[in-house]
């Protein structure tokens, strides 16, 4: 069972990286883009369990220690 | 004053940090290691030192505060313990939910590290009672990661309750509110950015952040 997680910065949470990645992304000749939002993937490899399970471990992790939900949002997704 | 260092992988302020308390306390700091699981009995105040713990993986701060040493912080200051967080610290305490909001990588996305200056907004605290309200004081700052962010409600608590114990009197990081250290409810937790243990001794021509030491020791002793 693989979990991957998605944590982004929630909306109207100060983004400098994201803003800086913008910008290069101009000066590379990129012309078009608005905004950029910067995050993490963590891909979770869990021994075989149920997948609701798995989410509701997965869910925790989060909770716990791998989004600071002050700031971060997460989501969760469960692959075969 | 008995006091007590948390080391940490890459903390590496730690024996800035023994050295300031010893000189103000006249006892020598009992240093702890991550793996700790029990305060020694008898200590007033824990100190978490600045540096880089578990290099700063996943985010500053957050691998050290679920290290074993942190719950027995986290019991030591529901009883009503001191414990000050500087820097690395700091983000710490705000890891482990001691403190509230986060710290974010700077707004500039510089390393900041020269010395700032900074307004003394609270003096009722162990910390902050040899100070006086509105006084600027001077102490250096060596961050990455010290831009305070927390919601409205958050930062509306910290001042209704003058909880906001430092303010930078410059732009250093992008903080909301300015906000340089914050206390906890009970005023016995102090989280803050700039280093008052590189400030206390006069062979390197700044002592403004000794007198952070010295208050303690008398309101320990008088506790």
């Amino acid at each position: 069972m693989k979990a991957r997680v998605h944590v982004t910065l929630k909306p109207g949470v100060l983004d400098p990286q994201g803003a800086a990645i913008g910008q290069a992304l101009g000066t590379s000749g990129f012309e078009g883009v608005t905004a950029v939002r910067q995050g993490k993937v963590f891909e979770i490899e869990m021994a075989d369990t149920d997948a609701a399970t798995a989410k509701s471990q997965v869910d925790e992790m989060c909770r716990k220690l791998l989004a600071n939900t002050v700031i971060e949002n997460y989501n969760i997704s469960i692959e075969g | 004053m008995k006091t007590a260092v948390v080391v940490f992988p890459g903390s590496n302020c730690d024996r800035d940090m023994q050295v300031a308390l010893r000189r103000a306390s006249g006892q020598e700091p009992v240093m702890l290691w991550h793996k700790d699981t029990a305060i020694p009995a008898g200590i007033d105040l824990i100190a978490l030192p600045g540096g880089f713990s578990f290099g700063d993986y996943l985010r500053c701060g957050a691998i050290a505060s679920r290290s074993p040493i942190m719950r027995a912080v986290a019991d030591f200051a529901a009883k009503g313990g001191f414990v000050l967080g500087v820097c690395n610290g700091f983000q710490v305490l705000v890891e482990t939910g001691l403190l509230p909001g986060v710290l974010m990588r700077n707004a500039t996305l510089k390393f900041v590290c020269r010395t700032v200056a900074l307004t003394v907004e609270e003096t009722q605290s162990g910390y902050t009672n040899e100070y006086s309200k509105g006084e600027q004081i001077a102490l250096p700052v060596a961050h990455h990661d010290g831009c305070y962010v927390a919601d409205d409600a958050v930062l509306k608590q910290l001042e209704d309750q003058n909880r906001i114990a430092l303010k930078y009197a410059e732009a250093v990081n992008g903080s909301q509110r300015d906000i340089a250290g914050i206390l906890s409810e009970n005023r016995r937790v102090l989280g803050m950015m700039p280093h008052p243990e590189r400030a206390e001794d006069p062979a390197l021509g700044n002592t403004d952040g000794a007198r952070m030491f010295s208050g303690l020791v008398s309101q320990a002793l008088s506790a």
